[in-house]
This record gives C-alpha cells, sequence and structure tokens, in this order.
C-alpha cells in the first residue's frame, strides 16, 4: 500500500491537493465573488424591478383611491387621457425650459468660472468653496431663502437693489415664476458645474498652453482651441447627470409656486405628484411616471455609454 | 509666461466679486438667523445688533430637535447600511473580476437614472400596506436603496487604486479573506471609505423628495420641516434663517471637506 510508507506518496497527494484547489479555486472565486455581490444585486434588482414593473401594471389600470369602484383593465386609457390633456404638454413645455435654460446657464457659466477660478490669485482656495457651496444646501432651504429674503417683492434684497436704483421692484413669484424657478435651480447647480469642470481643468498640461501661447495665441483662442477641447468630456458628463436630476426637479417648485400661477411652473414631476398624493389617480399618475421614465432613459443609455467608454480606458 | 500685476488684481477682484455674490443667500440666511422678526423684513442692512431670539424660539419649539435627529438618524442610519451592503461587492468587483462585472457596474449605475417620480406611485402604495409610511425605517430603507449604486462605484474606484502587491503579501502570509479586508483592506483605503460615507451622508440629509412625498410629521427629517415654513401663515424670516443655518451647516463643512473626492463619485469615475 502507497499510504504504508509515509515518505513518498505525500508530495503527490499534495501536488494533487494543489492541483484541485486550484482548479477548485476558480469556481470557488467565481462563487465567492457572486455571493459578495449578491446582497447589492439583490436588493437593487428588486428596488429596480418592483416599482417599475407595478407603475407599467398600473398604468393600463382603472385605479383611483378615491373612488374604490372603478377598477379594472383601462387599456390604454390613461395614456390617452394623459397624451390629449394640455396641462401634460404644458408640464413637457415647462419641464424642457427648465432643464433647458438651467443647462445653459450652469454649462456657459461654470467654464468661465472654472477658468476663472484656475488662475491663480489672492486667496483662491477659500473664494472656490465659497462659490461650491450652494450646491450643498438643501433644496428647501435654498428655494425659501431666494423666495423670502431674496426675491420678496416688498422686503427682499433685490427689490431693495432695484429701488436703490430707482427701478420698480419686481414680484418675482407672480410675473416671472418660471424665470424666478429657473434662478433658484441654477444657483444651485452652477457651483455643480464649476466643481466638476474645476476638476477637470486642472488636468490640462500646461506646457501645450504654454506653447500655443509663444506661438501668439491669445487667451481667447487658447480658450477656444485649447481649453474647451480639453473639457468636452467633463462638459458633457456635466450635461447629462444634470439633465437626470433636472427633469424631475420637485423640492424647489413644491416649497415656491406649488406649480402656479395657473399651471406656469408645473413640470412633469409635479404633475404626476399632483395626480399621485393630491388627486389619487393611480392610473393616471402611473402612466405620467412611464413617460418620465422614458424620457430619462433617454439620456441615460448616452450617459452609460460614456462611462463604459471611460472604464475600458 | 506673467501676466501683467493690474491684470492679475483685476482678475482676483473679479473672481472675489463673483464668489460673493455666489455666496450672498447662503450669508444673508446666517445674518437674518441674528436679526430680530422686525429688523429681518426691514430694509437690508449688515449693521444690527446681534441677537440669539430666534435660535431659542426654534428651539424651544421641541420639536426642531426631533426633526434634527430625524435627519441624523436616516442620513447615518441609511449611510451605514449602504456600505455594510457595497464594501463586499466592491471588494469583490475590485479583487475579484469576473466578465460580468462591467456589466454589473454599468447596470447599478443605470439603476440611478430612474427618476424617483416615475415610481412615487408603487412606492407609496407599498409603504401605505407595510405600514412603512412616515416611518425612519422607511425613509432609511429608500435612502439605502438610493445611494448604493453610488456608494459601490466610489468604493470600487478607490479599491482598485490600491497596489494589489499589498493584498498578494496579506495572502501569502497566509491571511484569510476576513482578516485581509480587515487588517489590509479597510485600514488602507479608509480615507476613500470615507469620502465615500460622507457624500452618502450629505446626499442622504439634502434628499427632497421622498422625505416630502413619504414622511408627514413622526419621521420628517430637516428637509420637510424647513419646508413647512412655506405655509403663509409661517412666514417668519429670522426663525425661518435660524432653522435653515443650522440645517445646512454641518453639511455645508462636509462638502467642504470632501469636494475632490466627492467629483469622482458624482460622474462615476468619468472625471478625475
Amino acid at each position: 500500500m502507497p499510504g504504508s510508507c509515509p515518505g513518498s506518496p505525500l508530495p503527490t497527494i499534495a501536488v494533487n491537493l494543489m492541483n484541485k484547489t486550484r482548479a477548485y479555486g476558480r469556481t470557488v472565486g467565481g462563487l465567492r465573488s457572486l455571493s459578495l455581490q449578491a446582497p447589492a444585486v439583490t436588493l437593487l434588482l428588486l428596488w429596480m424591478l418592483v416599482p417599475l414593473g407595478m407603475t407599467l401594471w398600473f398604468s393600463f389600470q382603472r385605479y383611483n383611491l378615491l373612488m374604490p369602484g372603478m377598477t379594472g383593465f383601462a387599456g390604454l386609457e390613461n395614456y390617452e387621457y394623459l397624451l390629449t390633456d394640455p396641462a401634460l404638454w404644458s408640464a413637457m413645455g415647462v419641464t424642457l425650459l427648465l432643464v433647458g435654460w438651467v443647462l445653459f446657464i450652469t454649462v456657459v457659466g461654470g467654464t468661465l468660472l472654472a477658468v476663472l477660478f484656475q488662475q491663480d490669485f489672492l486667496g483662491r482656495g477659500v473664494a472656490r468653496v465659497l462659490a461650491i457651496s450652494p450646491f450643498f444646501v438643501m433644496p428647501t432651504v435654498s428655494a425659501l431663502v431666494w423666495k423670502n429674503m431674496m426675491m420678496h417683492p416688498a422686503n427682499g434684497v433685490l427689490a431693495w437693489l432695484a429701488n436703490l436704483f430707482g427701478l420698480p421692484a419686481v414680484d418675482w413669484f407672480s410675473s416671472l415664476p418660471l424665470t424666478s424657478i429657473v434662478i433658484i435651480v441654477a444657483w444651485q447647480w452652477l457651483p455643480f458645474a464649476l466643481l466638476i469642470l474645476l476638476t477637470a481643468i486642472q488636468s490640462l498640461d500646461d506646457d501645450q498652453v504654454e506653447a500655443a501661447r509663444m506661438d501668439g495665441a491669445g487667451p481667447i483662442a487658447v480658450f477656444f482651441f485649447i481649453t474647451l477641447p480639453h473639457l468636452k468630456r467633463a462638459i458633457s458628463v456635466v450635461i447629462m447627470i444634470e439633465m437626470i436630476f433636472l427633469l424631475t426637479i420637485f423640492a424647489e417648485i413644491f416649497v415656491t409656486t406649488s406649480g402656479g400661477p395657473g399651471l406656469a411652473t408645473t413640470n412633469l414631476a409635479y404633475l404626476i405628484y399632483i395626480q399621485a398624493l393630491l388627486d389619487f389617480d393611480v392610473g393616471t399618475a402611473s402612466a405620467g411616471g412611464v413617460i418620465a421614465i422614458i424620457l430619462a432613459n433617454i439620456v441615460a443609455i448616452f450617459l452609460v455609454r460614456l462611462v463604459a467608454k471611460n472604464l475600458e480606458s | 509666461m506673467t501676466t501683467p500685476r493690474y491684470k492679475r488684481f483685476l482678475l482676483a477682484v473679479l473672481a472675489w466679486a463673483i464668489a460673493l455674490i455666489i455666496f450672498f443667500p447662503i450669508l444673508w440666511m446666517a445674518l437674518t438667523g441674528f436679526k430680530t422678526e422686525a429688523a429681518a423684513i426691514a430694509d437690508p442692512s449688515f449693521v444690527f445688533s446681534p441677537t440669539l431670539e430666534s435660535y431659542v424660539a426654534v428651539h424651544a419649539r421641541a420639536d426642531y430637535l426631533k426633526f434634527a435627529l430625524n435627519s441624523v438618524v436616516v442620513a447615518f442610519g441609511s449611510t451605514l447600511l449602504a456600505l455594510l451592503i457595497a464594501i463586499p461587492s466592491a471588494y469583490s468587483m475590485a479583487f475579484l473580476p469576473t466578465p460580468r462585472t462591467k456589466g454589473t457596474l454599468l447596470w447599478m449605475l443605470s439603476t440611478k437614472m430612474l427618476p424617483p417620480v416615475g415610481v412615487l406611485m408603487p412606492i407609496y402604495l407599498l409603504f401605505r400596506d407595510t405600514g412603512l409610511l412616515d416611518t425612519l425605517t422607511g425613509l432609511i430603507i429608500v435612502y439605502t436603496l438610493m445611494n448604493l449604486p453610488i456608494v459601490v462605484w466610489m468604493l470600487y474606484t478607490f479599491f482598485k487604486d490600491l497596489p494589489r502587491d499589498i493584498l498578494e503579501a496579506g495572502r501569502m502570509d497566509g491571511a484569510s479573506t476576513l482578516q485581509e479586508v480587515r487588517h489590509l483592506l479597510l485600514p488602507l483605503t479608509l480615507p476613500g471609505i470615507a469620502s465615500t460615507g460622507l457624500l452618502a451622508v450629505i446626499l442622504s440629509w439634502n434628499e427632497s423628495f421622498w422625505s416630502l412625498n413619504l414622511t408627514s410629521s413622526d419621521a420628517a427629517p430637516l428637509t420637510a420641516y424647513i419646508a413647512s415654513f412655506s405655509s403663509p401663515e409661517g412666514l417668519f424670516w429670522a426663525k425661518l434663517s435660524a432653522a435653515s443655518t443650522m440645517a445646512i451647516a454641518p453639511i455645508l463643512v462636509f462638502g467642504w471637506l470632501t469636494q475632490k473626492q466627492m467629483v469622482r463619485g458624482l460622474t462615476f469615475g468619468a472625471v478625475k
């Protein structure tokens, strides 16, 4: 029996064992990585699929919490009701205007400010910190501070400034409701764009700028031909991330105008909220939710592609 | 290349002026908190005799502390939970990558793109039927799941930056996975884990969609409490300012501390 001789077979067993663990190790490794990821993946899967499935299901149902008797399959009724409701198109318009203007202000402003705050000047660190601060302020605070202390037609700082220059005070939320919301939201997101673009601009090669300057390029040429191309990817990331958040701006509207006057500041998110938690019309609110999800996904596809490209490099 | 002195001076003035204009509403809010209600709605002025009356009044309404405590419990609770779930996952993605890893990461990112308003109705009904409406547990669950993709991503990028040799060396010395994680990975990536945690705390603290829609009184965090000042009868500027200043101060400091790492988390590593 080989086992009776303790000297020779041991290495063979050891080698066998090692081979086994190596071959075994691959599957165990796969299993291990699977089990380590399982909690996160399972939870996210549930968090995504269950509500998504329910929203889809509800959107084809006749379901209003205030009318418990009326239930059943509705087919495309909810969508038909929504798509022929002028409120939806008005909300789409408000959403697009809000997203478009805020994006324009924050991206253009953020790029220019990133260039400015990249310059070397006294107290640069402190000035940067002050300029990015609004991003960390909770939306309900920003909105109420602007609504009351800044934009109040009688006691606000802006009214006082207007008076100082002999101009009539503006009643912001009644005469320019959407503009007011755009100002508040842009104030919150300009620092975000600045923060991201400032980080991106720091990786700009100084030698390249120097060389361009040597060749006689002015600051404007440097900006358009070197800085801007360098920032291209960061700018597209800023645009996409902002779009995802801006498409469903809610709290700022909730605490200032409540969507009014009329429908002037009701965006898609606020319209769905009205149908869901004020009218308790589950079916229509869910159809609205599906539309919001589709809109967000159009943006998301591009963002995911961009990030995927980055993951490879 | 040297810029002329006067030009640099002008640039500094311009940059400071813009920074101060952007910061002004926050500064103004902080100042108004130290005014009397009468001074708060008087003509704007930097000169006034400061008083703590609004802070005292806000605290006298014992519920301020309740809302603040709710915010703390929800923000830190959800962050801790998200870290606990995310660390094993990020560990395996960074150190035991499989062909599926990249797809899993991207899929996690894509769950973040689901607009909350799109699933408002199902979540509301599920919470109503399970008794989670207006509970801290409910809010913690939502925030944990909301932040989980960002937390996994950020941890993954930090773990990936760790030199693999160090972990290999540990393994050679016979460390088990658990020992490896406890004695090598966690201490070495603590700064990264801390900034990931801070970002999650900031995001949860400021979250204002679910907090407004899923809570009413018992579990309302500060975002919802501040929103209650929007009703016309609740319009006290000095008190609003005092309460707001307290509500944003800790988060503002967290934000200042983590601004650099935050870029990584907010852009999913696409901008470094």
